[in-house]
């Protein structure tokens, strides 16, 4: 049983931080634009420099 | 966009308005070069938006943009602003879609934890724990149905929300309870787990109407009209249409649309008034002549005095008329609303039925009774019932959107889904609305001469030049090496070529033929005989194919138009069509009312202002993506690319996504059926309520998945 006392918090803590990084997120203007957010990891930042 | 910029001392931000953008490559393009500028800090493209914000010095001007965008291919507009708040629909149910998520995931957690037999001192412990994430998560994260229940119930409505929240309320205040006096049971993974679904379904709906909005916002915002207003002192000067004042002189070239009514006060052209009244035969006008806004100039350039500008237009009034017509299309009570009140009572009166009957027949007392009467409306909460239609159109208006037909609203499709009637506009819904070169002319015309056109036609923004362009363009021909090109605005274009051996300079020309007959222009190219190029408006590509469809799936269709019987004759009998000709926007709008009187369900196609009021008062409207934006804000659906098949496909997808509605009411009432014996017996607990539930959530949108191909 003690192990609950400390199972529980972690479980939640690991909870709350996963929605204060949404939240984070979502005022940060990370959902403003979905389409574009999926089409930017294509874009060659590299261009020509590679071989 | 890493390199910090300098500190620079003024900094503005324009937003552009690109349609042209699609893929990765273009938002590279565009945003590689806007930065490359000088003057230029940032530029961030919005994809979905389809918008451009730029961050540049005071320096640069927004037409500096625009060309600098026009030059590596994407033609730009800025952004009008509009007066209210961008409407995002989905963005206010982000968060509370979180919070029931994280909180459904830890209460579950410990419930699951219950169910295998925790209990005592452990029990109540994580009873307590569900309590202090389940209460504050239920608050914040129902509080979209509270306030959507309780301005239903202040106006003496009822939607599906009533029972949601009546149901919640209920479950969370006798969880607390059993929670403080150490019971057995509490409902808070349940009632979090209800919400979860809930606003997932409400989410998906509201995703759905903003992604299709984004769409015809983008083709919206950037048709700003303006004009080049001319000062008293020759000076001219680019002002937007909401700037103009009447008394105000502008000048219109060749290929614009006027932007505000007024009367000529030099030069003389033809109109194209299409757009505003259907007549496709240009009009000719000269000074004195009353000119209306939305007209395009089709051959010189015009003075025109401005009359009314803004409200005062001919565009204003129609759009008056406009709003009159719109609000029998308001009444329309969308499916699930209409269940809702069928529904709300008959739970209401089970849950009641069932708390009477135990209290007076079995050996239950008060608290097992309520227990009973709480189990009965959290089985009976619509959460496959909610996810039915949202879903179902969520996945049917995906499907369409990739064929280019674009949902303005969901309602729209229960209300295609219905029509037996189809009333077609002639010009530009029909036939293409622009000229078109005649093929078997352009088939006959010699490489050479072809080539020589395209080269000619390339320089000049007139439209039968573009059109031409667009047509020699799509064969294949390749522009001939022209020099010395000068354009006489209203009479042609004229250039010297020198042809592929190069020994001999010919001047070459591309004008008005002498008598104009109809729409049609001469090349002339010096020493041979001149080719006369007509041009008429085409019916769009699978036209007839299409009316075919339509009459298979049981709609009738005719033709209402505002153009010339005989222009209107052509047409009907190319398609082979009943037609009423010469209507103006009050007579469509009256034919649209009686054959709604007769009973039909109609549904408006039409692209032009004068159609405006006919699409907002029919039961369903379609419009073109090349309407007016009067018709593409007044349509439901808004259709790209010219083809006409997205007509009878529309009306296919929209039945299918009602049969599947249908379907996914019938599981989830079906679900109850079963479900609701159970509770009513005492026999459902937590555990039970939370796989059936999802069970039946997960069945109705798998139901609704079979949708994707729905627009084939």
């Amino acid at each position: 049983m003690t192990s609950l006392a400390l199972l529980i918090p972690i479980a939640l803590g690991m909870g709350l931080f996963g929605l204060a990084v949404f939240f984070w997120a979502l005022h940060s203007g990370q959902f403003e634009d979905m389409d574009g957010a999926a089409a930017r990891i294509l874009i060659d930042e590299e261009g020509d420099k590679l071989p | 966009m890493s390199a910090a910029p300098q500190p620079v001392p003024e900094q503005e931000r324009t937003v552009l308005v690109v349609p042209g953008m699609h893929c990765a490559g273009c938002m590279a393009k565009v945003e590689r070069g806007l930065a490359g500028l000088p003057g230029v800090s940032a530029a961030r493209v919005n994809l979905t938006a389809r918008q451009v914000a730029v961050t540049h010095d005071a320096a640069v001007t927004t037409p500096m943009l625009v060309d600098a965008l026009a030059g590596i291919g994407f033609p730009a507009q800025p952004r009008v602003e509009e007066p209210g708040p961008p409407p995002s629909a989905v963005k206010p149910l982000l968060a509370p879609l979180g919070v029931a998520g994280f909180a459904a995931m830890n209460v579950m957690l410990l419930s699951v934890s219950i169910w295998s037999g925790a209990d005592g001192a452990t029990r109540e412990l994580f009873h307590w724990l569900s309590a202090a994430i389940g209460v504050p998560a239920i608050a914040y994260a129902g509080r979209v149905f509270f306030a959507s229940a309780w301005s239903a119930l202040r106006h003496g409505r009822t939607n599906m929300d009533v029972p949601i929240s009546i149901g919640v309320t209920l479950a969370t205040g006798l969880s607390l309870y059993e929670t403080m006096t150490g019971g057995a049971t509490a409902w808070f993974d349940g009632t979090l787990m209800l919400l979860l679904f809930l606003l997932a379904g409400r989410a998906l709906d509201a995703a759905m109407r903003d992604k299709a909005r984004a769409g015809v916002d983008a083709l919206l915002r950037q048709a700003a009209p303006g004009a080049l207003v001319v000062g008293r002192d020759g000076s001219v000067e680019w002002l937007a249409a909401p700037q103009l004042v009447a008394g105000m002189v502008m000048r219109v070239a060749a290929g614009e649309r006027l932007a505000a009514d007024g009367e000529v006060v030099g030069g003389q052209t033809r109109l194209d008034n299409s757009l505003l009244t259907g007549e496709s035969a240009p009009v000719a006008v000269a000074v004195g002549s009353a000119v209306h806004a939305g007209t395009l100039n089709l051959d010189g350039a015009i003075d025109v005095r401005v009359t009314a500008a803004g409200q005062g237009t001919t565009l204003a009034e129609i759009a008056k008329l406009m709003d009159a017509s719109g609000q029998a299309r308001s009444k329309y009570v969308r499916i699930a609303d209409r269940a809702s009140r069928l529904y709300a009572p008959a739970v209401h009166t089970l849950a009641a039925l069932s708390f009477a009957g135990w209290m007076l027949v079995g050996p239950a007392g008060l608290h097992q009774s309520l227990v009973i009467a709480i189990a009965v409306l959290i089985i009976t909460c619509p959460c496959a019932l909610g996810l039915a239609v949202p879903v179902a159109q969520v996945v049917a208006c995906g499907a369409l959107m990739k064929r280019g037909i674009m949902v303005k609203d969901g309602s729209a499709l229960e209300r295609l889904a219905g029509v037996d009637r189809v009333l077609l506009d002639k010009t530009g819904t029909l036939t293409m609305g622009r000229p078109v070169p005649d093929p078997a002319v352009l088939d006959a015309l010699p490489a050479e001469a072809a080539s020589v056109a395209l080269a000619l036609a390339s320089h000049s923004r007139h439209p039968l030049s573009r059109a031409l362009v667009e047509a020699l363009a799509a064969r294949g021909v390749a522009a001939a090496e022209v020099t010395e090109v000068a354009e006489e605005p209203g009479r042609g274009i004229g250039a010297t070529w020198t042809d592929t051996a190069g020994h001999h300079a010919t001047p070459v020309a591309l004008h008005r033929p002498g008598e104009a007959a109809g729409m049609a222009c001469a090349l002339d190219i010096a020493g041979r005989p001149v080719w006369l190029i007509p041009f008429a408006d085409r019916l769009r590509p699978a036209t007839n194919s299409a009316l075919a469809e339509l009459a298979a799936l049981g709609v009738e269709a005719s033709i209402i138009s505002g153009d010339n019987v005989a222009a209107v004759a052509d047409v009907a009998r190319a398609t082979r069509l009943t037609a009423e000709a010469a209507a103006d926007p009050l007579a469509k709008c009256d034919a649209i009312a009686r054959l709604q009187g007769a009973g039909r369900k109609v549904l408006m196609a039409g692209d032009g202002l004068n159609d405006g009021p006919a699409l907002a008062a029919a039961d369903a409207s379609i419009a073109p993506g090349t309407a007016s934006d009067v018709g593409r804000q007044a349509a439901d659906l808004v259709f790209l690319g010219d083809s006409l098949d997205a007509l009878p496909r529309a009306v296919r997808a929209a039945r299918r996504t009602m049969a599947v509605v249908r379907q996914n009411f019938a599981l989830a009432i079906g679900y109850n059926v079963l479900a609701v014996p159970l509770a009513m017996a005492g026999l459902v607990t937590p555990l039970i309520a939370a796989a059936a539930m999802s069970l039946s959530s997960l069945i109705v949108i798998a139901n609704s998945l079979r949708l994707v191909g729905a627009a084939r």
